[in-house]
This record gives structure tokens, C-alpha cells and sequence, in this order.
């Protein structure tokens, strides 16, 4: 299969964090755990503050159906239920447990039973009650994703194990060191969507994880090991359903009405430890790297720890860092504040020294179309770019700019130093906010 | 942790290396060669030429920013640069200097910051400029003069060019290849002796035949063109198809045989070798064409673009008033560009998907 038109191979700087171990982070004081870690609508606290609350305990719960639950990271004390910094931007709810340092599990009532024994609808249950989200950052509740609309047949289970984001390890980490859990994961979720086959797609630099995996997978006929490749943004699930099966779908189709259920190898592990030892998610493996780290690593994090004290661990950061990104540096969310928890979705922390930091003045668009070369989707990016300055958001929707990934290739190569994903983001905003306000004037 | 000042941008965090202004130096880079060439063949007279134009390109590129409030970019002014370059490479090296000042000024001023400044202008500057020169001036941009060494082998052996033994040395009755061509068929001359006046390919290919001042030497501005490839400057699309349409329909009609006394169509034999390193095809193809500004953004635009820019250079080359087409060739497909860009947008990711 070919891989898509267009991305790019900007330096990966993986070998700063790829040999190491995935170590358990210390246990926090605090933490916070914010009440929208995924797409969808906010979870609802169902805990009071000053409750003694359990490690794994559900604390919140999913408020509605394209959301996710929420359970305590550690056991101790609820001390507020207030909007805190969260690493979306501004302050959102979030639930604040003071540790008291026993990390105390709750007891597993639920009786798993025999895993194979399992319904599908079972294990989708079981994914649905851990608040299980897709791990690769964007953190879409992942029960949705196993429950494909009616008379479509899932027919291929895609596991994501590309990691195309420069710098971010966690992925390649739990390849390597979790293949037998990550496959059996993977079995999970191919029975929950009744799939044939299970692909597992990784960069064919990943040699190390490509073998583990192999080896993993090696007794089952039906999962097939696939080295793709190395190219930004290859992880992209549309991208690489492309590189896998050599299908386009369009981004206003879902995977799912084409038979294809695509999930992160993290994620894969989730399901595993949820689905056979009842265990929420509450924790996950985060790559914390870049210059500004001193030690960089890969560590199990609890869940709502702040990524100064997340940090502190990777030996602190420089004495210049100047930018924090959680996830990679190329579609990641610089951060204001350490005092922001690591979510559901945080890959990775990197941190950029003073002197990585580009503040660029933004030129005029000369029209090399480097951008448009390089756009995975297939869009005019350099005209959707001055539609969007210019504030012609109309033209931006004819040119169909609501198809952009956002994978951040126009701006990495543009010369004129220009924000073209951000105006492809400003652009996406605005016709949302005009779509909502359409169908609130015709009186929906 | 200490809660310094954090950055906060919209992703991504890092981006390639290069710049605007690195496209425009890798460009002037890429003239370099060629006008060398100029100043080898056209000795000081280019580089006054050449002088007086990137002066007056920057100083008008200056006051025009001034004048709009903007801030003088390092991409404005080595883009000046460019322009005043390639007017010089446009004009006769016999030009006086206030010409090329002319030019630049207008090309700047008028083609490219009444439209909006880098970026935002429909014509390339430096075609404007010169067409601007060639009709404001046509006495002077006419005055044609051979080159250096052409002067001395006449002094030489005056014998060598019969037709030519008159010429003074200054040039004043001096024709470049393209002209000869355009006036010999006109005069219905016969076709031998035309061909007889004609430089060698290889006089015409290293460029020591007369002509605008950094048009002539195929071979200087091939390299230049090599190095803009090889940075990814330029892509291959606008000059293969520039080239190569002209190439083909001056072998397809630009043959010519003598029919009682009258020049005729000779159909395929017309001489696409002559035709690409004559005039200013390759300066045009390779440096003018590929402009980005004003150029499609597409491969396919770009072959679109570059096949009308050889069809119209054939039509004024072999039925127009003119002996050369190049520089208008340009300019009318620059008109072209936004209706090209239009119908030749990119493929969208999964647009077949249900088909």
C-alpha cells in the first residue's frame, strides 16, 4: 500500500526518551481531576467535597453518551470541586483529591468471569464503565467507537501504533515492553466490533516494536503486523487507514461507516487491564522530553498529577524553559502554567528552552503552495489561509477547510513564517459557531 | 516548580528552517552565474545597467513601504532585489542607465505595490517594468549591440558576416538571431542566405550572440536554473512546459520555404533547437515563469500555465509584429493565473471515497 500524498519528516528527537523504561511516577500530594478529558459532554461528580474517596473509584460519571467516567487516581480526601487550570486552556471543573499517601484500592466487586466467555456487549460495558478514551491525545470516549451504526459490519480493527509526533515515546514504550497485553487488548476489541482481522500499523523505524509485536501477534492468523511509512502525519487514523488499506475516507465519514475501527495501541492496553482485572483508567504512561527536561523518560503517571510535580521527577526542567506542550510539538497545547494536570489524552510533556522558541513575524503568502504540497488532506491551505485572515470564512468553507486535520504541516513549512493552522483552526471555529447558530434560528 | 512566563502559540511548536527571504537569496544566488555572462559579453555596460536597476528596485521597494506604513522586511527587499536583477537581464546592455531606473522604478512602484506589495501583485515586477521601458522607450531598447567578442572578430575579418560588413561597430544596424530571422522573412530573403546569417547552436547555447542583457547564454542561466531545482525553489513544471510547447509548435509551424518568390508554411520543419536558445526562452522558462507570485500553484496549473506561455511565445515569434514573445507571453498568462489556480485545485483527501 502507498502511504498518503503530502506530510513531511521533520526531526523526530526521539532517542532522547525511546531506551527508556516506563517507570511509575512517585505518588502525588494532589490531584486534580478535571471533568472533561475527552470529546463529548463533561463527566457529573457524584463525590462531595471532604468524601474519603478510594484509588480507582468512580468519582464521575459520564454525562451522556459520547462521554466518559471518571475515578480517583489516588485514595485520600475530595478538598474542592472547582473550575482549576486545565490544559485545554482555560479553567475547567475538576475534582481535587489530597492524598493520603496509603493509595488504598477499591475492592473489585465486579466479577469478570472467563474472558473468553465475554460478550461483546460485555466487554463494551466493561470499556464504558473503566471511562476507557482514545490515548493517542485525541481521547474520543472509546465505547462510542465500538458501537458502529446499524447495518454496518466492522471488518478490520486497525491498531494504531505509528507515533508519528516528534519526541513522544509512550506508544513505542508499551510495544515493547507490553506486546502479549497490548494483543490481547486488541483480541478484546476485535470481539467487541465482531472484526475478521486486527492490522497493526507502526513506522517502519520502529524496528524493535515492529519484532515485539510481531511475536506477540505471531499464534493468530488474523492479525497482521504491518511496518508503515515514516512519514508525518502517518498516525493520522485517516492517514493511515489510507497506508493500510489503501482506502480515502473523507473526514466527514466516520472509520466506523466503512468498516473500520481504528484504536491506539495505549489504548488497546487500557482495555486489556479494564476488561480482565476491572481496572479504570486512572493512570497512563507519558513521555516527558525535550531540551528544557534534564532527565527525560517515559513514566506511568496517576491521572490529575500537575505536570510541575510530573516534572520535578524528569529532574526538573532548565532553568530557561520558556514553552510546555502537552503532547508533541506538532499538534500539542503549549500550557501556561505547570499547575496543569496530566488528562486521559496526555501523551507527552515537552518542554522547549528559550532559545527552541520561534516567535516568528508572519509574512505575506508569496503562493510557493509548499503548504498545499505538503497537506495530508488534499487542501488549498494557502488560499484557506487568506480566506481565513482576511476574515472570508465563507470562501474557507468552499474550500472545504472543515476536511483539515490540523496536523500542523502547513505552518511547519510555510516560509513566510505564517499561523496556517491556526487559521484553518479559526476558520473550523467560526463555521461551527455559524452552523450552531443556523440551527438554533431554525428553531431546532 | 517556579512559575516563570510560559509561551503559549497555537501548534505546531516547531517549523522548517528557510524563509522568504532565503527563496529570494537563493534566486539572486541562482543570477549570479548569468550575470557574470552579461558582464563577460556586454563588459561594464551590464553591471551599470545592472547597478542602476537593483538600486532603483530597492530605494523605490523602501518608499513604497514608507509610503503604505509597512515595515521593511528582509523578504521585501532581497524580493526588490530580484526584480531589479531581472529587468536588468531584460533590457539591452546599451540601455541608458536611467532606463533601467525607469523600469524598476515602475515595475515596483506601480506593478507590484499598487496591488498590494509581495506577494499580492498579478504581474511579475520586472516583466512589467521592461514592457513598460520597451514601449516608453522602443528607440533605445531596439538599439541592439553584439556582443564584445563579436566585435572583435569583425574587427578581425570583417569578410566572416558579408551581410553585416557594413554594420558600424557600434552596433547601430545590429541584429539579434530572433531579429534577423523576423527581418530576413519580411524582406523575403531567401531562406539560405537567412540561415547563414544565423550564430551557431553553440554560440547561441554559451550566449555570445546579441540580445538583452542576461538572456543570451543558455548555459549560465541553466546553471542557475540547476541550483533553484536543486534548492526546490522552483519545481520542473512551468519551464518543461514553457520549453517544450515551444519547442514543438516552432518545429510544427515554424518552418519556412520559399513559394514563387513568397515565404510559406513549411510544416515540420521549423528549428525548436534555435527557437529554446534564442531571445530570452530559457531567462523567461526558468526564472520569469516560475515566478510563485504570479504563477499557478498546482503541477497541473503549472503545465497549463507553462504551455500557454510557449504557445503565445510561437505566436508573436512567427506571426507577430515582434521578433521576440517571451516577456508578453508572461505577462498575458499572469492574467491567467487566478482562473488556472481555480480549476486546477488539489485532489481532496477521500473525494472518491463512494464513487
Amino acid at each position: 500500500m502507498t502511504a498518503f500524498k503530502g506530510g513531511l519528516h521533520p526531526p523526530y528527537y526521539k532517542e532522547a526518551t525511546r531506551e527508556r523504561e516506563i517507570r511509575p511516577a512517585a505518588l502525588p500530594k494532589l490531584v486534580r481531576l478535571p471533568l472533561q478529558q475527552h470529546i463529548g459532554a463533561p463527566a457529573k461528580s457524584v463525590v462531595e467535597v471532604g468524601q474519603h474517596v478510594k484509588r480507582g473509584q468512580l468519582i464521575a460519571e459520564a454525562g451522556g453518551y459520547v462521554s466518559a467516567a471518571v475515578h480517583a487516581s489516588v485514595s485520600g480526601k475530595v478538598t474542592a470541586i472547582r473550575p482549576l487550570p486545565h490544559p485545554f486552556g482555560s479553567k475547567l471543573p475538576a475534582i481535587e483529591i489530597e492524598s493520603d499517601t496509603w493509595d488504598t484500592p477499591l475492592e473489585e466487586t465486579v466479577s469478570i468471569g472467563d474472558v473468553e466467555s465475554l460478550t461483546p456487549d460485555q466487554i463494551i460495558e466493561a470499556v464504558h464503565r473503566a471511562g476507557i478514551v482514545g490515548m493517542g491525545g485525541a481521547a474520543f470516549p472509546t465505547h462510542v467507537k465500538l458501537k458502529p451504526p446499524k447495518g454496518v459490519t466492522i471488518h478490520t480493527l486497525i491498531l494504531n501504533g505509528a507515533e508519528c509526533e516528534p519526541y513522544l515515546t509512550c506508544d513505542f514504550r508499551v510495544m515493547i515492553e507490553r506486546p502479549d497485553d497490548v494483543v490481547a487488548g486488541a483480541r478484546l476489541l476485535q470481539k467487541a466490533v465482531s472484526a475478521k482481522r486486527i492490522v497493526i500499523g507502526i513506522e517502519a523505524n520502529k524496528e524493535e516494536a515492529i519484532e515485539t509485536m510481531s511475536e506477540a501477534a505471531g499464534d493468530f492468523s488474523d492479525i497482521a503486523v504491518e511496518s508503515v511509512e515514516v512519514k508525518y502525519p502517518q498516525g493520522s487514523e485517516l492517514q493511515l487507514i489510507k497506508a493500510l488499506a489503501g482506502i480515502e475516507l473523507p473526514k466527514s465519514k466516520l472509520p466506523l461507516e466503512a468498516g473500520f475501527v481504528v484504536q491506539n495501541v495505549v489504548t488497546a492496553l487500557a482495555v486489556f487491564e479494564a476488561v480482565t482485572k476491572g481496572k479504570p483508567l486512572y493512570e497512563r504512561v507519558v513521555t516527558v522530553s525535550g531540551d528544557g527536561v534534564k532527565e527525560p523518560g517515559n513514566f506511568l503517571v496517576r491521572l490529575g498529577t500537575s505536570f510541575g510535580e510530573l516534572l520535578e521527577q524528569a529532574g526538573a526542567v532548565a532553568e530557561d524553559a520558556a514553552k510546555v506542550i502537552m503532547g508533541g510539538p506538532m499538534m500539542g497545547l503549549a500550557q501556561h502554567t505547570y499547575e496543569v494536570p496530566v488528562i486521559k489524552g496526555t501523551s507527552g510533556i515537552v518542554v522547549f528552552r528559550e532559545e527552541e522558541v520561534e516567535i516568528a513575524e508572519a509574512l505575506a503568502c508569496i503562493r510557493c503552495a509548499r503548504c498545499e504540497t505538503r497537506c495530508p488532506a488534499g487542501l488549498a491551505t494557502a488560499r484557506i489561509g487568506l480566506a481565513a485572515e482576511f476574515g472570508k470564512f465563507e470562501i474557507a468553507e468552499a474550500l472545504k477547510v472543515m476536511e483539515c486535520i490540523e496536523c500542523g504541516c502547513c505552518s511547519y513549512v510555510c516560509p513566510s513564517k505564517r499561523p496556517m493552522t491556526h487559521y484553518m483552526k479559526a476558520a473550523k471555529a467560526e463555521i461551527m459557531r455559524k452552523r450552531q447558530r443556523e440551527k438554533a434560528a431554525s428553531g431546532e | 516548580m517556579e512559575n516563570r512566563l510560559l509561551v503559549v502559540s497555537s501548534s505546531p511548536h516547531f517549523r522548517a528552517k528557510g524563509s522568504t527571504a532565503r527563496i529570494m537569496c537563493d534566486v539572486i544566488v541562482a543570477l549570479l552565474p548569468a550575470a557574470v555572462g552579461g558582464w563577460i559579453f556586454f563588459r561594464n555596460r551590464a553591471l551599470v545597467v545592472i547597478a542602476a536597476s537593483v538600486a532603483a528596485a530597492v530605494l523605490t521597494e523602501l518608499l513604497m513601504l514608507r509610503m503604505r506604513k509597512r515595515k521593511a522586511t528582509a523578504a521585501d527587499l532581497t524580493s526588490a532585489v530580484v526584480t531589479g536583477i531581472l529587468l536588468a537581464f531584460c533590457v539591452t546592455a546599451t540601455l541608458p542607465w536611467w532606463g533601467a531606473v525607469l523600469g524598476s522604478a515602475f515595475g515596483i512602484a506601480i506593478a507590484k505595490h499598487c496591488f498590494g506589495g509581495l506577494g499580492f501583485n498579478i504581474f511579475n515586477p520586472a516583466l512589467a517594468g521592461r514592457i513598460f521601458v520597451m514601449h516608453a522607450y522602443i528607440v533605445q531598447m531596439t538599439l541592439w549591440s553584439p556582443t564584445y567578442y563579436e566585435k572583435q572578430e569583425r574587427e578581425k575579418s570583417p569578410a566572416v558576416h558579408p551581410e553585416e560588413a557594413t554594420a558600424q561597430v557600434d552596433g547601430e544596424t545590429y541584429a539579434t538571431p530572433l531579429g534577423k530571422v523576423k527581418e530576413g522573412v519580411q524582406q523575403k530573403r531567401p531562406i539560405e542566405e537567412i540561415e547563414r546569417s544565423l550564430p551557431s547552436y553553440w554560440r547561441l547555447f554559451v550566449g555570445n550572440v546579441g540580445g538583452c542583457l542576461g538572456e543570451t547564454s543558455a548555459l549560465l542561466l541553466l546553471v542557475g536554473a540547476a541550483y533553484l531545482l536543486m534548492r526546490r525553489v522552483i519545481s520542473i513544471y512551468i519551464p518543461l512546459a514553457f520549453l517544450g510547447s515551444l519547442a514543438l509548435l516552432t518545429w510544427v509551424f515554424g518552418g519556412i520555404h520559399m513559394v514563387a518568390g513568397e515565404p510559406r508554411m513549411y510544416l515540420f520543419h521549423g528549428d525548436p533547437l534555435f527557437h529554446v536558445l534564442a531571445g530570452g526562452a530559457v531567462l523567461g522558462a526558468f526564472f520569469m515563469a516560475t515566478d510563485m507570485v504570479t504563477s499557478p500553484m498546482t503541477p497541473k496549473g503549472m503545465l497549463i500555465f507553462g504551455f500557454g506561455c510557449g504557445a503565445i511565445t510561437t505566436i508573436i515569434r512567427l506571426w507577430g509584429g515582434y521578433p521576440e514573445g517571451v516577456s508578453y507571453s508572461i505577462f498575458l498568462m499572469n492574467i491567467c493565473v487566478p482562473l488556472i489556480d481555480r480549476f486546477t485545485m488539489p485532489k481532496l483527501f477521500g473525494a472518491n471515497f463512494g464513487k
